[in-house]
């Protein structure tokens, strides 16, 4: 009697084959570039320059990191783009929560209106200003300066992360707020024992997509810093690999992946971290 | 009652009258947003408008030109050249995200869980890679000596692509961008997609197979409407991003070889950085912007039908 059954989900596991060899090409295509830099990078030269290529890692060196590492002003770079981007954010994160304050909470007058400011800056054509924007900066001696990057980066954040921030906000029941207030809190008091710890998980959502957007940011950095180039950031750097490592292909993807770690790390700490912030606590009951 | 009850505007710490305090909160934006968006849009429709090289950008006082960039510009049949490839370089870049990321889309909805699981980590690795590293990471898969993309395809029996220089070529250069960019943008799409399709209730799939509708059917009255409004947001967001794209391209050719891939960002970068003409770069910008608009338009109009309120 079992033998029917059986053989049924066998002619189903058949059918659903190319199914799972399309999740398998899927899979594969999206990982191997980076497993690809990853695994240059720790690879010997002579494994690197191999007439075939090989796809397992058999001898593991730091060389490369070493290389790639004592390159000229690495770490001055990694330090600009991580001063930048955490500043940006930072700022970003403040203004952006007044703002999804009052949009959530408050009634006023110009409201809708300031939405759609939010909105149509989102999608702000960034591109297309960057020639005004080396103008600007250089009538205001704010060219080859961090901090002219950093109030860039923190617009180009902002509009996201006030429409995010919004979003958290109103999933947060105003009743508890409320009744905070009842229990003799003010309402700054209350927002700031009762919400703001709720609001912790999205809080870390949002920062993570703007550490990602600044961190990533090349064209204004390409653009802007010309003169001084201890200013540069990591990206501009990474693009003119060819001038510092000519064909060391090891050292490039060395390079490469300590300057995607911090973001790819950032993501797997803080997308746990938001999963768990969002079951626990107070907004499920 | 639950919005109701933030109506009342509960005085702030301080002596700020309550009815003034939201417009606090939102002074720091608007000011950014004024300075740092606004006031760069209108200066560059003013440049567009002066005579603006090198000696203006050292000595100021550039003098009004009235529209004789946006004439250059607009007889230039270079100019023409790049519109053309801007719009055939998203057209190709948005068909194939869309068409790619509604299969692997499908495909998700159809894995069990574990599969699944495992195939949107690999897509989330891929969209949150750094697009400078996987640029770089490409530069090196495509390299002409021990790249990893010309031996597969010896291998395969290609032999003319034995030490095959990639960035050389004119239509090779734009096919690995084509590559890339719908490499970095098919997880975002897919799994903004995918997240849609699970707001279908499994009721109506059940109904549909009951009343003797096949795949294609199903596909067709049931995933398609629901999809429909989420499409159509990921599409203009596609659109203007891809047609955006600048940092992709100017790190893997700078727009070249020759023009082969300069597109319209590229094109006004170009003009303003390396002959010094800001003024023809920023008609070439304001230009861009205007065509930028009409796609915006669009996507305003699909969002708010989304959202509902404001």
């Amino acid at each position: 009697m079992s033998a029917a059954p059986r053989s049924a989900s066998r002619r189903a596991r058949i059918r659903r084959l190319p199914l799972h060899a399309a999740a398998l090409l899927v899979f594969v295509l999206s990982v191997f570039p980076v497993y690809w830099m990853v695994l240059t990078a720790f690879k010997p030269t002579r494994d690197i320059q191999a007439e075939t290529p090989l796809f397992l890692p058999v001898s593991v060196t730091l060389d490369h990191f070493t290389t790639a590492v004592g390159a000229d002003g690495f770490w001055l770079f990694w330090r600009n783009s991580l001063v930048i981007t955490a500043s940006s954010v930072l700022l970003a994160l403040i203004v952006a929560l007044g703002a999804a304050f009052a949009v959530a909470r408050l009634r006023w007058k110009g409201r809708r209106g300031f939405i759609l400011m939010v909105f149509i800056a989102q999608v702000a054509p960034w591109e297309a200003l960057l020639i005004p924007m080396y103008v600007i900066a250089r009538d205001t001696g704010m060219l080859d300066r961090l901090s002219m990057l950093t109030l860039i980066y923190f617009m180009i954040t902002l509009p996201f992360t006030i429409v995010t921030l919004r979003g958290f906000l109103t999933a947060i029941p105003v009743e508890l707020e409320e009744a905070a207030q009842v229990d003799g809190c003010t309402r700054a008091a209350a927002f700031r024992r009762v919400t703001l710890p709720l609001l912790a998980p999205g809080l870390l959502a949002t920062s993570l997509f703007g550490f990602i957007t600044a961190w990533n940011e090349f064209a204004f950095a390409n653009m802007l810093i010309i003169k001084n180039q201890d200013d540069r950031t990591l990206p501009v750097w990474l693009s003119s690999f060819s001038n510092v490592f000519g064909t060391d292909w090891g050292a490039t993807m060395a390079a490469s992946t300590l300057f995607a770690l911090p973001v790819l790390v950032l993501f797997l700490v803080l997308q746990g971290r938001v999963a768990a912030g969002m079951t626990s606590g107070a907004v499920k009951g | 009652m639950s919005t109701a009850g933030t109506a009342r505007t509960a005085p702030g710490p301080g002596r700020v009258p309550g009815a003034l305090w939201p417009y606090l909160l939102i002074a720091p934006t608007v000011l950014g947003t004024a300075y740092l968006l606004a006031y760069p849009l209108v200066r560059n429709l003013v440049i567009s408008f002066q005579t603006y090289g090198m000696g203006e950008l050292i000595r100021g006082g550039a003098p009004f030109a009235g529209l004789a960039n946006y004439r250059e510009i607009l007889a230039d049949p270079v100019f023409w050249e790049v519109v053309r490839r801007t719009f055939w370089w998203t057209a190709v870049n948005v068909v194939l995200i869309m068409v790619l990321a509604t299969l692997v889309a499908l495909m998700l909805q159809q894995l069990g869980r574990r599969t699944r699981l495992l195939v949107m980590s690999g897509l989330v690795l891929a969209w949150a890679s750094p697009v400078i590293a996987t640029t770089t990471v490409f530069q090196w898969l495509f390299s002409s000596r021990l790249g990893v993309v010309n031996w597969l395809l010896v291998r395969l029996g290609f032999d003319s692509y034995e030490n095959y220089s990639w960035f050389a070529d004119g239509s090779a250069t734009f096919a690995v961008l084509v590559l890339l960019v719908v490499w970095q943008s098919v997880p975002f799409a897919a799994i903004t997609l995918h997240a849609a399709l699970l707001t279908v209730p499994a009721e109506l799939y059940e109904s549909a197979r009951l009343d003797g509708a096949g795949a294609a059917r199903i596909f067709r009255s049931v995933t398609l409407p629901v999809l429909r409004p989420l499409f159509a947001l990921v599409l203009c967001l596609e659109v203007i991003w891809v047609f955006r794209c600048f940092a992709q391209i100017w790190a893997i050719s700078k727009g070249g070889p020759g023009d082969a891939t300069t597109t319209l960002p590229v094109y006004a970068y170009r003009i303003a950085q390396s002959l010094h003409r800001y003024d023809l770069g920023a008609a070439a910008s304001t230009l861009t912007v205007l065509l930028l608009v009409g796609v915006l338009v669009v996507y305003f109009r699909q969002m708010f039908r989304q959202e509902g309120e404001l």
